[in-house]
């Protein structure tokens, strides 16, 4: 994938098995790292959204903090973690889209807790007390709020996916920008890419690079607010 | 009783075992011929292995490794997974196990780390050299000089702006080596530490007319886009003997991280030190220009292999110890 590689990227862009692979690098491991924030974000804000406990200021705060955490200093951290030194060390995960998952994780999930969380404490109390008074257990009444809130929590998971896709400090470091010589991506995704061809001064390939990264993120979020507003309108 | 208990745990763990590897397969869908390489297949055949190298950003940007292990690959069918950092960040990855092999360019650090144990089998790969390049209005005026050191000398002395990788790699430490023998300590407003890749620093001290020391084949890669020029050239074009860039490639000794791929690692360095490899970076070459020159091979029967500078062997326990 050297330069002489550059001409066709640049007249068939979609053709090129550079450009696909590094698309589909970037979609797997953030809608991965995405769909697992959301599994843990959604529970976790419906919980602290609606029990009292102590400590559930802390708790808040914490969120709140996460959502700006810098990515650089995830990377550092999960890289620690899953090196051949780390505690998961014996996991195999460094330089691996694995690893690139996780770091993704930690980024997202904050952001998606947070968000949700402002959701789900603004659906009315009358909703609530309407779902108990009908009989509904726990889980009916969480998913009437969850319906309730269902275009705070898209926003929610849209963000979170804004953040994942578009990050580059905590990728770079522990996934290694790797592709095969062939051009393959392995752990090479779309803002990495960027990085790269930046690097060697290869302005062009990346400023395409970044259209397509801003492409995606237009696409996922029409897709998103498709299906959250076509219940309501 | 107990074959039952461990007929129930072989199920559980393979049932475990297909999860996982239908969780790691997602990230190679729709490439299944390559996608098998995943590490949880465990098969014994070296097509199934990978190979991670840590290596310097200068042999990635010229293109270099793409078509080295293009061709590796080609003859022992396994993909080499190339991370590209600084020297420094290179070893450092080396040290943590983290990469089965590497190839970097500065001896000094290579030397500290065969010391260490770290490093094992070291082998000269190639060398190319480095250039002294600024702005062709050249203010510090060592266009033509031909003396690396004297040059340093004069863009301290007329305070003309430097720019400096600052990253603890190769090329910035041989910057380092050249202002020590020039008895310069740089610092002050004309010394930028770009703290960045080659390709960077170069654009960076072009878009400020600056100079820097850039090793040849990222500057050959990189001349169309930027203002700058050669200066004081390196030793390929007849230049001093300090602005020669050496790289060497070293496996990760398997005594130290029984978790590195070693076998492999010495078939890659096989390959790069064998003719077969040598021509391919012999043959190699950007705008119509060589990047690099072949040095593992020589007719000299007494070409001398590679030994740390300053290594005694006598008490060390045949050289190859382990680290602390």
């Amino acid at each position: 994938m050297a330069l002489e590689a550059l001409q066709p990227i640049v007249e068939l862009p979609f053709e090129s098995h550079y450009i696909r692979s590094i698309v589909r690098v970037s979609l797997t491991v953030s809608l991965t790292a995405v769909a697992l924030s959301t599994l843990v974000s959604i529970p976790v804000a419906l919980t602290v959204g609606f029990k009292e406990f102590p400590g559930k200021g802390l708790v808040t705060a914490v969120i709140n903090t996460g959502m700006g955490f810098p990515s650089v200093v995830v990377g550092l951290v999960v890289l620690f973690a899953v090196s051949n030194e780390g505690p998961l060390g014996a996991l195999d995960l460094v330089f691996t889209p694995q690893a690139m998952v996780i770091s993704q994780f930690v980024l997202a999930t904050p952001v998606i807790t947070g968000v949700s969380l402002a959701a789900i404490t603004g659906v009315d109390d009358a909703v609530r007390n309407a779902a108990y008074a009908m009989g509904g257990t726990r889980l009916d009444v969480a998913l009437v709020v969850i319906k309730e809130a269902r275009f705070g929590i898209a926003t929610a998971v849209l963000a979170g996916f804004g953040r994942a896709i578009s990050e580059v400090g905590s990728v770079l470091i522990v996934g290694g920008n790797i592709a095969y010589a062939d051009g393959t991506a392995y752990t090479r995704n779309l803002t990495t890419a960027i990085t790269l061809e930046a690097r060697q001064g290869r302005y062009e390939t990346a400023m395409f690079l970044g259209a397509i990264l801003v492409a995606l993120v237009l696409l996922v979020n029409a897709i998103v607010g498709r299906l959250g507003g076509g219940g309501r309108r | 009783m107990a074959i039952q208990r461990r007929g129930f745990l072989a199920l559980a763990g393979g049932t475990a075992a297909a999860g996982l590897a239908g969780c790691t397969g997602t990230f190679s869908g729709g490439e299944e011929s390559e996608g098998g390489n995943e590490s949880t297949s465990g098969g014994g055949s070296i097509a199934d292995q990978e190979l991670v190298l840590a290596t310097t950003t200068s042999t990635y940007d010229t293109g270099l490794l793409d078509e080295v292990n293009a061709a590796f690959e080609e003859n022992f069918g396994t993909p080499v997974q190339a991370i590209s950092q600084g020297t420094g960040a290179a070893l450092e990855t080396a040290r943590a196990g983290d990469c089965d092999i590497v190839m970097v360019h500065a001896r000094s650090q290579e030397d500290e780390f065969m010391r260490n144990g770290y490093g094992i089998n070291r082998r000269d790969l190639m060398y190319n050299d480095f250039v002294i390049v600024g702005p062709s209005d050249d203010p510090a005026g060592i266009g033509g000089s031909g003396d690396a050191v004297g040059a340093f000398q004069a863009i301290a002395e007329s305070q003309s702006l430097f720019a400096s990788r600052g990253d603890n790699s190769g090329t910035n430490t041989a910057e380092l080596q050249i202002w020590e023998a020039a008895g310069v300590e740089p610092g002050g407003e004309w010394y930028l530490e770009t703290g960045q890749g080659m390709g960077d620093t170069l654009n960076q001290a072009s878009q400020q007319g600056g100079y820097t020391l850039s090793d040849r084949g990222t500057f050959i890669s990189q001349q169309d886009e930027i203002e700058l020029e050669i200066l004081v050239q390196g030793p390929v074009e007849g230049g001093p003997e300090i602005l020669a860039n050496p790289y060497g490639v070293l496996a990760i000794n398997p005594a130290v991280h029984d978790n590195v791929n070693y076998q492999l690692a010495m078939s890659y360095i096989g390959f790069l030190t064998s003719q077969e490899g040598q021509d391919v970076i012999e043959n190699y070459e950007l705008d119509g220009e060589q990047l690099f020159f072949p040095q593992a091979l020589s007719e000299d029967p007494n070409f001398q292999q590679y030994v740390p500078e300053g290594w005694q062997p006598e008490g060390t326990d045949g050289g190859n110890a382990t680290g602390e």
